[in-house]
């Protein structure tokens, strides 16, 4: 009798193994599936540290001597702008004299020089386009050259890209006030400094 | 520029010389199908500093130092 029980097993599970092994195989798979380790992508925390560095060398060497040291001391740089109408031909400005305050990853403030009166936000950004679904930023400087670059090699073009919106929607109207008054100040000290060390040489040459 | 890499060389050659330059002028097509800008950076007698963005090779000036490659600027948010 427990033979017969035992053979009549046998062929059971020999008819049926065709389903069970499929099945204890995909089981054992998914448990050797949760065990593995997730492949980690190795994190370099200076890669950034030594892109922002070789960023700010480049723009160092493309722009002027004063723009750098605005750069580095106040955190963003000044570009004149040259359109006669004003940086866009909505709300003509007469002529008057205006300029942009470049920040990294944040708009471009175009502001009158002589007033300070606020104009206009410009935001703009330099997408990888061969990374169309996320990808890392430039590091600042990149992004401030690059501003630097479209405005001065381009403005019309770089301003008819960007999203105007009117002043304070992204910078508060009360930073720039203050960014322009210690830009002011730090013009005057820069004179200072500049009139100090060329006035021993005037002397001698005198 | 490289979005998370930052300045990056892609060529370096002396246009004085043919296979130079034709390389130079490969690599800059092949920027520009990419759909990056590129400038020139300049500076006058007078010490200002500007770029000057360049749409074909011989828009560059046969004495420029560099070309820089950046990514096409869009509207942001």
């Amino acid at each position: 009798m427990l033979l017969a029980l035992a053979a009549t097993a046998l062929v059971a599970l020999a008819l049926l193994s065709d389903l069970i092994v499929p099945r204890l195989e995909e089981a054992w798979s998914r448990h050797r599936a949760r065990r593995r380790r997730a492949p980690t992508l190795s994190f370099d925390p200076g890669r950034e540290r030594r892109a922002e560095q070789r960023a700010r060398e480049l723009l160092r060497s493309c722009v002027n001597d004063e723009e750098w040291e605005m750069y580095r001391d106040l955190g963003f740089i000044r570009v004149w702008g040259t359109q006669t109408t004003g940086p866009d031909e909505v709300g003509g400005i007469g002529g008057a004299p205006y300029a942009y305050l470049i920040y990294p990853h944040r708009p471009i403030v175009a502001y009158l020089a002589q007033t300070h009166r606020l104009l206009s936000e410009y935001c703009v950004t330099f997408p990888d386009d061969t990374r169309p679904y996320g990808s890392a930023r430039l590091p600042d400087s990149d992004d401030v050259l690059a501003k630097w670059m479209a405005l001065t090699g381009d403005e019309r073009r770089l301003i008819s890209t960007a999203n105007m919106h009117l002043p304070g929607r992204q910078i508060d109207p009360a930073q720039v006030t203050r960014d322009l008054w210690r830009l002011s100040q730090w013009e005057r000290a820069r004179m200072r400094t500049l009139a100090e060390r060329s006035s021993p040489q005037a002397d001698s040459a005198g | 520029m490289k979005p998370g890499h930052g300045e990056v060389l892609i060529a370096e050659g002396d246009v004085e010389r043919v296979e130079d330059e034709e390389r130079l002028i490969d690599e800059f097509r092949r920027q520009l199908d990419a759909g990056l800008w590129a400038a020139v950076p300049t500076a006058g007698a007078d010490g200002k500093r500007e770029a000057r963005l360049v749409r074909s090779f011989d828009d560059v000036p046969r004495d420029a130092e560099r070309v820089i490659f950046f990514p096409r600027a869009a509207g942001g948010r």
